[in-house]
């Protein structure tokens, strides 16, 4: 037993075995590729793949559905989104999500971070209720938020007619659809930004309020000249991912204004629901593709502006 | 003097108490707003037709009419959209804890040929929106013959680079003298993954996997598109199906949703701790 015990070990060559500079061990061996082998597998054919297609597709002149056949190569696909008038409500809704409601959520997710942060009885229990609708499905809650809008049943209308204000056509008007859309998108992406502001403020040494307060500081001054500033890398980071996020929203609009269309003249389309619409509702795959590599365009310059603006305006990115 | 100075002290005194109270109103209320549409959804759910879109709003129901569920049950298959997106779940965490272990434990213990290529590319990965993959992914599907059927929809959930990055984070973390004297006793390197690497890093593969059944069990864009009847659709599809089976009869449409939002809340209640750490440590699904 216990020479093949030895002899197994010394049948293991040494050679195989690397050190890294940060004095880990690594395997010098073939065996990494078959670890590797599924997780690869998958990600070529429905990551790789899809996205080099979205490409190839966007150019097709032809496509063919039934067949699931493209051909030819131009711009045609651009062409037409480019003319589209819906591709351009899309971007538009898409642009107020991103420019109206996103600060809104990102201050007001802040304010509940700072306050649920500052207190000390209940914590945990504020925020448990502030995280809940980010663990619920957006379709099953949209259902409710469709109700409370309702321009004749809905609980909206009636508060606002108790304080004496005119309620409108809320699901209905091509004017107001989009508010609509961002007030619930702002209540439902609320969640998650709590989380990430809190977890940043747990991250701020505590020394640093202790010699705050040692020196005298009003709270509201510790909170602009310390806290506020230490949580610039957090605010970057959850407004980088909230861009993203916001200029994705779809769940929202198709639980708000459902089913093929978005809301009556698709006056809610947003972006993403603009490419499913295209493939899903019209089969028009390259014109699906054509506005999603357009869409990622715009994400990526969007997402590279921020990160330059974050570098030049914090020194602790 | 003193007396001035104990003065002052209980004014400030009185004002932290007021602004204490303040700081709890505004997070009650926000509370409340955070809470109505569940409130309302739950209340809503066990009234009448009549009581639901009563104005000026009656808000509690004259009784629990259980019966309501009951009716929205002989609607829509409630029980096999949700025996079919447990399934789905199930699938879905263990291919993905399964394809993250293999994907972290080959990057962080191996070196080969081309390994950080094939890093970056998963990296890059991540940047990709789901939305111009569902396209090429669709035509794949079909082009498999599995539309309506569950690998449809759980098949391009499996590889995620950002959980691969993740776990491969917390191996590196491990101690090598760990691996050292594993390898000194001549323990075979998939015996020491097994054995030590998914057991000292359970915590982790543990969020990984709470967080994915939870994005699985509110999956919608991808099983809309593959799952077309009852034998597949999911609870979010199957709603959606149900939708326009209850028309606009809204204690019903509540039902239904409460349907699929209590056990996940319930889900939630359980594994609040992991999921709250989870999120915060930046394995987000929806922000």
């Amino acid at each position: 037993m216990m020479s093949k015990f030895r002899s197994r070990k010394e049948r293991q060559p040494k050679s195989r075995l690397v050190t890294t500079a940060d004095g880990r061990l690594l395997n010098r061996s073939a065996a990494g590729y078959l670890y590797l082998l599924l997780p690869v597998a998958f990600l070529a054919v429905f990551l790789l793949y899809p996205t080099i297609m979205a490409f190839r597709m966007a150019f097709y002149e032809k496509y063919v559905f039934i067949r699931q056949l493209g051909s030819g190569f131009g711009l045609s696909a651009f062409k037409y989104v480019l003319h589209d008038k819906t591709f351009w409500l899309a971007a538009k809704n898409t642009a107020i999500l991103i420019l109206v409601a996103l600060p809104i959520t990102v201050i007001l997710s802040l304010g509940c971070a700072l306050l649920i942060n500052s207190i000390k009885k209940l914590r945990g229990l504020f925020q448990s209720v502030y995280f809940l609708p980010y663990v619920t499905s957006t379709i099953a809650i949209g259902t409710a938020f469709k109700w409370l809008f309702h321009s004749e049943y809905g609980y909206l209308t009636w508060f606002l007619n108790l304080l004496g204000i005119e309620s409108k056509a809320w699901l209905t008007d091509s004017n107001l659809v989009i508010w609509t859309l961002a007030v619930f998108c702002i209540w439902n992406g609320l969640a998650y930004k709590i989380i990430l502001f809190l977890a940043g403020l747990q991250k701020i040494d505590t020394e640093v309020y202790k010699a705050a307060k040692m020196d005298g500081a009003s709270s509201f001054r510790t909170l602009r000249k310390i806290t506020l500033p230490l949580l610039t890398p957090t605010t970057w980071m959850v407004s980088i991912m909230s861009l993203i996020y916001t200029a994705k929203t779809y769940g929202e609009v198709y639980s708000l204004f459902g089913g093929g269309s978005a809301g009556v003249g698709n006056n809610a389309i947003t972006m993403v629901y603009y490419i499913y619409y295209q493939f899903k509702e019209r089969k028009m795959v390259n014109y699906a593709a054509a506005a999603a590599i357009l869409f990622l365009a715009v994400i990526l310059l969007l997402t590279a502006i921020q990160r330059i603006v974050s570098k030049k305006f914090t020194h602790y990115v | 003097m003193a007396k001035a100075n104990s003065h002052e002290i209980r004014v400030k005194d009185g004002r932290l108490v007021a602004l204490n109270v303040l700081k709890y109103a505004i997070l009650t209320l926000g509370a409340f707003i955070m809470m109505f549409p569940f409130l309302w959804m739950v209340l809503t759910s066990f009234k009448s037709l009549d009581e639901a879109i009563a104005i000026p709003p009656k808000w509690f129901p004259s009784l629990l009419r259980w019966e309501n569920y009951q009716h929205v049950w002989t609607l829509a298959p409630f029980s096999r959209y949700i025996i079919n997106t447990v399934i789905c779940c199930v699938l879905h965490v263990a291919g993905t804890v399964l394809l993250s272990i293999f994907g972290a434990y080959g990057f962080s213990m191996y070196e080969f040929r081309g390994k950080k290529i094939l890093f970056a590319i998963f990296l890059a990965t991540m940047m990709v929106p789901g939305e111009l993959l569902i396209i090429q992914n669709y035509i794949t599907i079909s082009k498999l013959h599995l539309i309506d059927t569950f690998a449809a929809v759980v098949l391009p959930t499996f590889a995620s680079g950002f959980y691969i990055y993740m776990l491969r984070e917390h191996f590196m973390q491990m101690p090598p003298a760990l691996y050292k004297s594993a390898k000194m006793d001549g323990t075979s390197n998939r015996r020491f993954l097994w054995k030590i690497m998914v057991p000292m890093n359970k915590n982790v593969i543990a969020t990984i996997a709470i967080l994915s059944f939870v994005s699985q069990w509110n999956a919608f864009l991808w099983p809309n598109l593959v799952t077309q009847t009852s034998k597949t659709q999911q609870i979010s599809t199957g709603l959606i199906a149900f939708q326009s089976a209850a028309s606009s009869n809204v204690q019903y449409l509540m039902a239904g949703s409460c349907i699929m939002l209590v056990p996940m809340v319930l889900f939630y209640i359980i594994f609040r701790k992991q999921i709250l750490e989870g999120v915060a440590g930046g394995t987000g699904i929806k922000g």
